[in-house]
C-alpha cells in the first residue's frame, strides 16, 4: 500500500499524525536539570558541570563526571528495565534489591580463587571443590537464583492471585533473611581474575546499554512484549483476548528476577566482594528511575527509552548534587521528594490527556 | 438439526444462591439475526457469558453448528468461531487500533515462542481493510484508544469481531454509548452482517434499532425465556408487556 492516505471514508493512516512520543517530555526534562546544574555551577563556583574547565586535559566535555555519572546509575539501570516491563503490565517488584543481595552472597560463593597472596582463601566458604571454577559457573548460579525467585513471585501472583506488592515484599524479606543467613553475615571475597573481569571499569555500563537495547526491542518488536503493555492496560481485555495472562505474569517476574541476578551478579563483580547488606534500597530506587522516566504506576504506558533517560536524570541529580557540595543527607531527601514529584507530573499528564478528549 | 447455529438446552447459572439464568432453551438458525431484550438483570449478558466460555455454566447444554461445546475460556469460542463485542468493552486503552484487532491473535514476522517477532505491517494493512470493509470510520488507526471517543472505541470492538470470519457474532448492547450518528454506523455494519448471511446475537434495550434489525426477538425475564417472537407478528407495545411482566407466552408459562 502507498505510504499517503490510504483508505476510503476518511480512513487515513497518516505517519505524521502519530503522536509525539512521551519520552520526549522526559528527555526535555534531563535536559532542564543539566542545564539548572551547569548554571548553579557557574554561579556558585565558577566551575562547569558539564564541560571540561581543567587546563590539564583537552577534552570539551567532563568525561570523568559523565563517565561516573552513567556508571553509577547502570547497575541499578538493569533492575530498573526488568522493574519497567513489570510495572508497565500492572504489576510491582520489591524484591529486587533483596535479590540482588542473595544472589551476590550466592554467586560469591562459587566464585572464590583458592589461593591469595600465597595463602588460602580466608573468606571460603565451601571446600576444595568449589575453588576457581571456570566463570559460566557462577554466573549461571546467579541467573538461576534470579529466575527462582521471579518465579516465586510471578506463581504467588498469577495463580494465588495475591497483590504483586504484598508477594513480592515477602520475598525482599526472605531474600534479604537468606543473604545474611548464607555466610552468618560475614562478607565473601575474593572472586576469581575472569570473574571479577565481568564488572570491570566500564563493563557495568556496557552491559546496562546491552540489556537496554535488548529489551527495549523485545517490548516493542515481540509477542511479549505486546501482551505486556496489554495486560498493564487492560487485564479482562487481554484475557478475553485469549492471552494467557497468568503464564505470561510468571514470565514476566522470571524475567525481572534474572535481571536483578545480573546486576548482582555485576555489582559482586565489580566491588570484589559480596555482602549481607548488598542492594539495600535498590528496588525503590530502579522503580523511581521507571516512574521518572514515564512508567506508569497503573500499568499499560512507558518504556525502556523512557526507563534509561530516568535512570540518566537519577544520575544527573545525585552527581549534581556532589558537585554542588551537597551533604549527602540533602540528596536523599530531595530524591525522595523527585520520586513524588515525577508521579504527581505524570497523574497530572494522565488527567489532563483525559479530559481533551 | 443441519441449520441449526446455536441451541442451547436447560441451561442454567447459579452464582452462589442467585439463580441468574434457569432452564434456557434458545436456538439460532442459519442467517438468523436475533435479539435478545429483557430489564436490567434478566440474564441477558449471563446467557452472553455461558454461550461464550467466560463464566461455566451450572447445568446444561451448549450445541454449536450441532456438536455439544464447552469451551473453558473466551479464547476456546473465539476459536470455535463465537466473536462477541462485549458490554464493558474489552479494549486495551493504550494500544492502537490494529494492535486491538489483533490482540491475542497477532500476525507474526517469525516465530519464536513468546518471543515472536510481531508483523506490524502485515496487521497494519489487514486493519485498514477490515475498516474498510465494515465501512468504520476512524481518522487515524494510530491513535491509541484512549484518544478515542465512544463511538470510535465501539466500531474498533464491532471491527474485531466482524474482521475474523465468524460463524457467529454476538453483541451485547453495542450502541447504549452511541451517538446518533456512530449509532447508524453500527448498525450498518450489523446490516452488512446480514446481508453476508452472518449469524448475530443482539442485546438490546432500543425497540426501534431491534425491529429494523433483526428477525426474531426473544426476552428475558428473571434468568427465564418468557417470550419467542417473529418481528412481522408482534410489535413494541407487546415487547414491552413481555418485559415488564404484563404478559408472558403460554408456552413459557412457568417462567413466571
Amino acid at each position: 500500500m502507498a505510504d499517503a492516505a490510504h483508505g476510503l471514508g476518511g480512513l487515513k493512516y497518516d505517519p505524521k499524525k502519530r503522536a509525539k512520543p512521551p519520552e520526549l517530555n522526559v528527555f526535555i526534562a534531563l535536559v532542564v536539570i543539566v542545564a539548572a546544574f551547569e548554571l548553579l555551577g557557574w554561579l556558585l563556583y565558577r566551575d562547569s558541570f558539564l564541560f571540561n574547565t581543567r587546563p590539564n586535559v583537552d577534552a570539551i566535555f567532563n568525561w570523568a563526571r559523565l563517565n561516573i555519572i552513567i556508571l553509577q546509575v547502570s547497575i541499578v539501570g538493569i533492575i530498573a528495565i526488568g522493574v519497567t516491563q513489570v510495572i508497565i503490565s500492572g504489576g510491582i517488584d520489591l524484591s529486587s534489591g533483596s535479590v540482588v543481595g542473595a544472589t551476590a552472597m550466592i554467586v560469591m560463593s562459587f566464585a572464590q580463587t583458592a589461593v591469595v597472596n600465597g595463602n588460602p582463601n580466608p573468606k571460603a566458604i565451601f571446600g576444595e571443590w568449589a575453588m576457581d571454577l571456570p566463570v559460566i559457573v557462577p554466573v549461571l548460579v546467579g541467573l538461576g537464583c534470579g529466575l527462582v525467585a521471579g518465579l516465586i513471585n510471578g506463581l504467588l501472583i498469577a495463580y494465588t492471585r495475591i497483590p504483586p506488592f504484598i508477594a513480592t515484599l515477602g520475598m525482599m524479606v526472605s531474600a534479604r533473611g537468606l543473604s545474611k543467613w548464607w555466610s552468618n553475615g560475614n562478607p565473601i571475597s575474593f572472586p576469581t581474575e575472569s570473574y571479577a573481569a565481568i564488572g570491570k571499569g566500564m563493563m557495568p555500563v556496557v552491559i546496562f546499554v546491552c540489556l537496554a537495547v535488548l529489551f527495549h526491542l523485545i517490548l516493542r518488536y515481540t509477542l511479549y512484549g505486546k501482551h505486556t503493555y496489554a495486560i498493564g492496560s487492560n487485564e479482562d481485555a487481554a484475557r478475553m483476548s485469549g492471552i494467557n495472562v497468568a503464564r505470561h505474569k510468571v514470565l514476566i517476574y522470571a524475567i525481572a528476577g534474572m535481571l536483578a541476578s545480573v546486576a548482582a551478579i555485576v555489582l559482586s563483580s565489580k566491588n570484589l566482594t559480596a555482602q549481607a547488606g548488598m542492594g539495600v534500597m535498590y528496588e525503590l530506587d530502579a522503580i523511581a528511575m521507571s516512574v521518572i522516566g514515564g512508567v506508569s504506576l497503573a500499568g499499560g504506558r512507558g518504556s525502556i527509552v523512557g526507563t534509561v533517560i530516568g535512570a540518566l536524570i537519577f544520575g544527573v541529580i545525585i552527581s549534581g548534587f556532589t558537585f554542588l557540595k551537597l551533604d549527602a543527607y540533602y540528596q536523599e531527601m530531595v530524591k525522595g521528594a523527585i520520586i513524588v514529584g515525577a508521579v504527581v507530573l505524570d497523574q497530572w499528564r494522565q488527567r489532563r490527556m483525559a479530559s481533551r478528549m | 438439526m443441519s441449520d441449526i447455529v446455536l441451541e442451547t438446552r436447560d441451561l442454567t447459572k447459579h452464582y452462589g444462591g442467585v439463580h441468574a439464568l434457569e432452564g434456557v432453551n434458545f436456538i439460532l438458525r442459519k442467517g438468523e439475526h436475533v435479539a435478545i431484550m429483557g430489564d436490567n438483570g434478566a440474564g441477558k449478558s449471563t446467557f452472553v457469558r455461558q454461550i461464550t466460555g467466560v463464566e461455566q455454566r451450572t447445568r446444561g447444554e451448549i450445541l454449536f453448528y450441532g456438536r455439544p461445546v464447552n469451551f473453558a475460556g473466551p479464547l476456546e469460542a473465539r476459536e470455535a468461531g463465537i466473536e462477541t463485542v462485549f458490554q464493558t468493552l474489552a479494549l486495551a486503552d493504550h494500544l492502537d487500533v490494529a494492535d486491538n484487532l489483533f490482540l491475542g491473535r497477532e500476525k507474526l514476522r517469525l516465530r519464536l515462542g513468546p518471543f515472536s517477532i510481531l508483523d506490524y505491517k502485515g496487521m497494519r494493512e489487514a486493519t485498514l481493510k477490515a475498516l474498510q470493509k465494515t465501512g468504520v470510520k476512524i481518522p487515524n488507526i494510530h491513535n491509541t484508544i484512549e484518544r478515542m471517543s465512544g463511538g470510535q472505541r465501539q466500531c474498533v470492538a464491532i471491527a474485531r469481531t466482524a474482521t475474523f470470519h465468524s460463524r457467529l457474532t454476538i453483541m451485547d448492547e453495542p450502541t447504549a454509548a452511541l451517538g446518533v450518528q456512530e449509532t447508524a454506523q453500527v448498525e450498518n455494519i450489523i446490516r452488512n452482517l446480514k446481508e453476508q448471511g452472518e449469524p448475530l446475537i443482539l442485546i438490546s434495550h432500543n425497540m426501534r434499532q431491534v425491529f429494523d434489525l433483526v428477525d426474531r426477538i426473544v426476552v428475558f425475564r428473571r434468568g427465564r425465556i418468557c417470550a419467542n417472537l417473529r418481528k412481522e407478528e408482534t410489535d413494541g407495545q407487546e415487547v414491552v408487556a413481555y418485559i415488564t411482566g404484563a404478559k408472558t407466552q403460554p408456552e413459557y408459562a412457568d417462567a413466571a
